[in-house]
């Protein structure tokens, strides 16, 4: 029987554990994994970005629930490992017991919190995983809102500046006399101290935090010398400890952390460890690279084979945006040591080598970065340095007579030249799988080496691989195109289909030189939108090019079944077709009626080629599709408005039903919704939506560029309307202007980012000539648009959909 | 030997799309390319079992509408990373009629 792995802690290190585990031996363990956080593992080191609002957590998931899937490993996440029983070789979380022949602990590190008054309050967080980072996000949320961080490391630096990127006022206390001490010298903290200033970021060192002040929640923090700065917000990153208090109650033996051999086997041989929680050869370690090659270990070990873990040395980068630092190994000044020292005070350039018997034991980088990995390789393989000592500092560059240039530097690295700290890649690695698979971007090595995919700090160096590797063919600059059927990107063919005239895809494909013969999955449904976006009444839609959803104008389900979801405009129904609603739902034994979060019905159920008879019905009533398949309008979600309301401003519900009645039906780039609320207490969530209104005394607040799905996101305030009429011309013009500039399957918040919210504003707010532009071609190209998809069904549009082509009944009995 | 049934004209299926057959112990998905050619696959996806009838049909490939596992029409394959395969069945063009083979069509129903 294959032999029970339990794998305690969902994190970096058991994630890459795993993976090699896979690779190495697929079917050796029935995989179990226990993770505290409520979803699979993610690139923690992200976390920085996703707090900046740089990326999104979905960009930094490692393992997705398909990847689970297809290991077969029993997730059994958002469950804490209370307790390890040795003699029965269980573990418990939530009461339940399972059994493991093999254990692995990876438990990560807990963050450090300082035992000080109001430290329990709400508002006094961590920055350890995605839930800190979503409550960050929220309190950044509020106008004007103060935080104070506690601990200028790396971990504290990163926050801070991430939250002085989302607007908040930002204060950080450091103990000590210099930020990052542990990895700059005093130099190289002032720059950065001077630089996070200039942000706008407080920097107050020496700073002794006697309490955190509050009622209910945070409101301010004390220091010994009396200093209080007001606070929203605070976030203690002061340092972690590692998480091993399962393993202490378990009597295995603990150390600072779990103790561990060099092949990661702990005091009990049926449990491994690894990763932040462990501690080996008396070192506990709180940077990736090592944990990778922990997990490379522990993987070779649960597998049978021979391997032992050796610390190398680590370097850090700070991963805030426009500051460029980066240190490796011991800089401490001492007798034996020498330095060499540069400094550009008006580059804003420091770098600083220590050497120790002519090899170099330390650096540290602050501006100009370029050199990092070179000195770093020379530090690893204690490689003497005496007859570049006069040009070292200078950089790689400067060695060897002629200057290089820095791809030529790059290529002259050796091929065992670390390139990705954080995953172990060498040079040799990523220009042999250039080189063999044909990798052409940046995307590609990602892919393959997994160089650059972790914290990113080395996409430099990786392009300037891919340079020296790929010459000319490589372009750095190059558009991502649509799909691998064009070297076009979508702006790019949008473009052509304008200015060549192009009315349909074969005619696309045709004059944009389409590499397949047509197209694929990706390309048809973007070009269809597009045509049909650009030639409203001149383009034949090209029904084979849209998703099973649009097509049949319903949407599939996991057992092939549809839904069917009519319009309520405005989210009003009555008496008539909620009748006609529970009628269709009985004559057609439909399984599941469901209220949807987009205030309207959805029958959910049906059968393919019971389809146009439901319909039929729900058209009797004067009903229509509420497309909630379509890339276009959804839903219209209203209030109760002035009409009931004691707090209503403005007829709401009204408003809605207009704006739904006259924008339904328009193909859009991807979904847009909308909500119309009668007063700022905003009952129809308006300010999450990709575009809101929110009703006031003195008019209308038009609201866009919102998100509540994948990404969260508070709506940006477009303008403020005094007429009903005037809010409809700019929301109409506003939707205008995205069918016409969004790529397919951009959602207004994306495209509102990608092309500024200034550009919006320039055409639609402070251009009423423009707005009105806008506002005819909607209304012109609505013309061809409003037009009941399910009618014309009933009516025996693309019957072939809804019937089998043949049926064969029960076989004669074969010979 | 062959025995073939008729099943359907190729106007009966949209270019780029697909119709199902119906036998009594599953559906069989027949295809038609942009170019006129018919293809005929299970219709269910070996992922999740997705109706591939329904999905995308691009080249002589479909994508299926459930996650987009893309499967050759010519050999059932799972396509690029993904693996799996669903069966492909054997049809004759005549002119405007398909066929497909009887015994086919029983063994389908007989498994
Ligand atoms: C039915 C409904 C859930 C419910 O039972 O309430 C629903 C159901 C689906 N949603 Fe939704 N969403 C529903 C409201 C929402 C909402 C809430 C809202 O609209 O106020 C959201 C968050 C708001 C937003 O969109 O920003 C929401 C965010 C999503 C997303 C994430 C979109 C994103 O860009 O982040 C998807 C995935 C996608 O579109 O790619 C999605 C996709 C889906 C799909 C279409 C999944 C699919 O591709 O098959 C589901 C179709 C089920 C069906 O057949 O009806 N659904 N979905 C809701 C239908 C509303 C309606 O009346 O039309
Ligand atoms: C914001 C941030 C930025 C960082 N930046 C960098 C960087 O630039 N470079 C770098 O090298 N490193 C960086 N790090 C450090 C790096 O993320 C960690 O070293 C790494 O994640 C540790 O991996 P791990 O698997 O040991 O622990 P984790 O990734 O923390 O995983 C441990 C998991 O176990 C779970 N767990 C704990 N106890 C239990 C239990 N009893 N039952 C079930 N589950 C449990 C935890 O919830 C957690 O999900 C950063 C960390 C943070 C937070
Ligand atoms: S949240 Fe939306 S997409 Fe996800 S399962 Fe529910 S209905 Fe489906
Ligand atoms: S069911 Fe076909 S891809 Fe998932």
């Amino acid at each position: 029987m294959t032999e029970k792995l339990v794998v305690i802690g969902a994190g970096m290190a058991s994630g890459r554990m795993l993976e090699h585990l896979f690779d190495a031996d697929p079917g050796a363990y029935d995989v179990t994994l226990f993770g505290a956080e409520p979803r699979g593992n993610y690139n923690r080191i992200m976390l920085s970005p996703v707090l900046a609002g740089e990326k999104t957590y979905e960009e930094i998931v490692t393992h997705d629930a398909n990847w689970y899937a297809e290991h077969g490993v029993n997730c059994q996440f958002g469950k804490t490992v209370t307790k390890i029983d040795r003699n029965a070789k269980t573990v418990f979380a939530d009461g339940v017991e399972t059994p493991y022949d093999k254990l692995v602990i990876a438990t990560g590190s807990a963050p450090f919190i300082i035992p000080i008054a109001g430290k329990d309050l709400p508002g006094v967080m961590a920055f350890r995983d995605l839930d800190d980072v979503n409550n960050m996000v929220a309190a950044a949320e509020k106008p004007g809102a103060k935080a104070v961080v506690i601990g200028g490391g790396l971990l504290g630096l990163e926050a801070a500046a991430a939250l002085n990127n989302r607007g908040m006022d930002v204060v950080v206390l450091h103990l000590m006399g210099h930020l990052m001490e542990r990895q700059l010298d005093p130099a190289a903290g002032y720059l950065l101290e001077k630089e996070l200033e200039s942000r706008g970021i407080k920097i107050h060192c020496k700073a002794q935090t006697k309490a955190i002040l509050g009622e209910e929640r945070v409101e301010a923090v004390l220091l010994e010398d009396g200093t209080v700065y007001d606070a929203d917000l605070v976030v203690m990153a002061v340092g972690i400890r590692p998480e091993t208090r399962i393993a202490t109650d378990a009597g295995i033996a603990v150390e600072r952390g779990i103790v561990v051999d060099d092949a990661m086997q702990t005091s009990d041989p049926d449990i491994l460890a690894l990763g932040e929680c462990v501690e080996h050869n008396g070192m506990v370690y709180g940077l990736v690279a090592p944990l990778y090659d922990m997990a490379k270990v522990a993987a070779k070990t649960l597998t049978g084979a021979e391997a032992a873990f050796k610390p190398v040395q680590t370097a850090t980068q700070l991963k805030v945006t426009g500051v460029n630092l980066y240190s490796a190994g011991d800089f401490a000044e001492a007798e034996d040591r020498e330095e060499i020292v540069l400094r550009d005070a008006a580059a804003g350039v420091y770098k600083r080598v220590v050497l120790k018997e002519d090899k170099i034991v330390g650096a540290v980088l602050y501006g100009e970065t370029g050199d990092g990995a070179w000195f770093f390789d020379l530090l690893k393989r204690a490689e003497p340095i005496t007859e570049m000592r006069d040009t070292l500092i200078f950089g790689q560059a400067y060695q060897g007579g002629a200057q290089l240039d820095p791809t030529a530097a790059v290529a002259a690295l050796p091929d065992d030249a670390e390139i990705c700290g954080c995953n172990g890649v060498c040079k040799s690695t990523i220009t042999g799988a250039i080189a063999e698979k044909g990798l052409t971007s940046l995307d590609d090595v990602r892919a393959h080496t997994k160089a650059s995919a972790s914290c990113g700090s080395c996409t430099g160096l990786v392009e300037k691989l891919l340079m020296a590797t790929l010459g000319d063919a490589y372009n750095p600059a190059a558009i991502q195109p649509m799909c691998p059927c064009t070297e076009l990107g979508h702006d790019e063919v949008r473009r052509l289909i304008v200015a060549k005239e192009l009315k349909s895809i074969p005619a696309v494909m045709q004059e944009l030189e389409w590499k397949t013969s047509c197209g694929c999955a990706k390309c048809r449904p973007a070009l269809n939108y597009y045509l049909v976006a650009t030639w409203p009444g001149e383009y034949e839609d090209d029904n084979q090019s849209r998703f099973i959803n649009e097509r049949v104008h319903a949407n599939i389900q996991k057992d092939g079944t549809y839904s069917v979801v009519p319009r309520m405009f405005g989210g009003l129904t009555n008496p008539r077709e909620l009748r006609a609603i529970a009628d269709v739902a009985d004559k057609f034994n439909i399984p599941t009626v469901k209220v949807t979060g987009g205030q309207r019905i959805d029958l959910l159920g049906v059968k393919k080629e019971d389809l146009p008879g439901v319909w039929a019905d729900l058209n009797a009533a004067g009903m229509v599709s509420g497309a909630a398949y379509a890339k276009g309008l959804r839903t219209v979600k209203t209030c109760v408005g002035s009409d009931w309301c004691r707090f209503g401003t403005q007829d709401s519900t009204g408003l809605g039903v207009r704006i739904e009645k006259f924008m339904w039906g328009a193909w859009t780039p991807a979904k847009v919704k909308m909500a119309v609320s009668g007063c700022p207490r905003n009952c129809a969530e308006a300010t999450c939506k990709d575009v809101g209104v929110v009703c006031v005394d003195s008019g209308y607040e038009i609201h866009f560029a919102g998100a509540a799905g994948l990404d969260i996101k508070g709506t940006e305030v477009l303008c403020h309307a005094k007429t009903e009429d005037e809010a409809m011309e700019i929301i109409v013009a506003l939707v205008q202007l995205y069918r016409e500039q969004g790529r397919y399957l951009e959602r207004i918040y994306k495209w509102a980012r990608r092309v500024g919210s200034d550009s919006i504003k320039a055409n639609i707010v402070e251009d009423t000539e423009k707005r009105r532009y806008y506002y005819e071609r909607f209304v012109y190209s609505q013309k061809f648009a409003q037009v009941d998809p399910w009618e014309e069904r009933v009516n025996g549009k693309d019957a072939h959909e809804f019937a089998a082509m043949a049926e064969f009944g029960m076989p004669q009995a074969a010979e | 030997m062959n025995d073939w049934v008729e099943i359907g004209k190729l106007s009966d299926i949209p270019r780029r799309g697909a119709r199902c057959v119906k036998t009594p112990l599953g559906k069989i998905a027949v295809f038609r390319t942009a170019t006129d050619e018919v293809f005929a696959i299970d219709d269910q996806c070996p992922h999740k079992g997705g109706p591939l009838s329904q999905g995308i049909v691009h080249g002589a490939q479909v994508t299926c509408p459930l996650h987009n596992w893309v499967f050759s029409l010519e050999t059932g394959e799972a396509q690029g990373a993904d693996e799996g395969a669903v069966r492909t069945f054997a049809l004759r063009l005549d002119g405007e009629k398909i066929f497909m083979d009887a015994n086919i069509l029983l063994a389908v129903a007989a498994e």
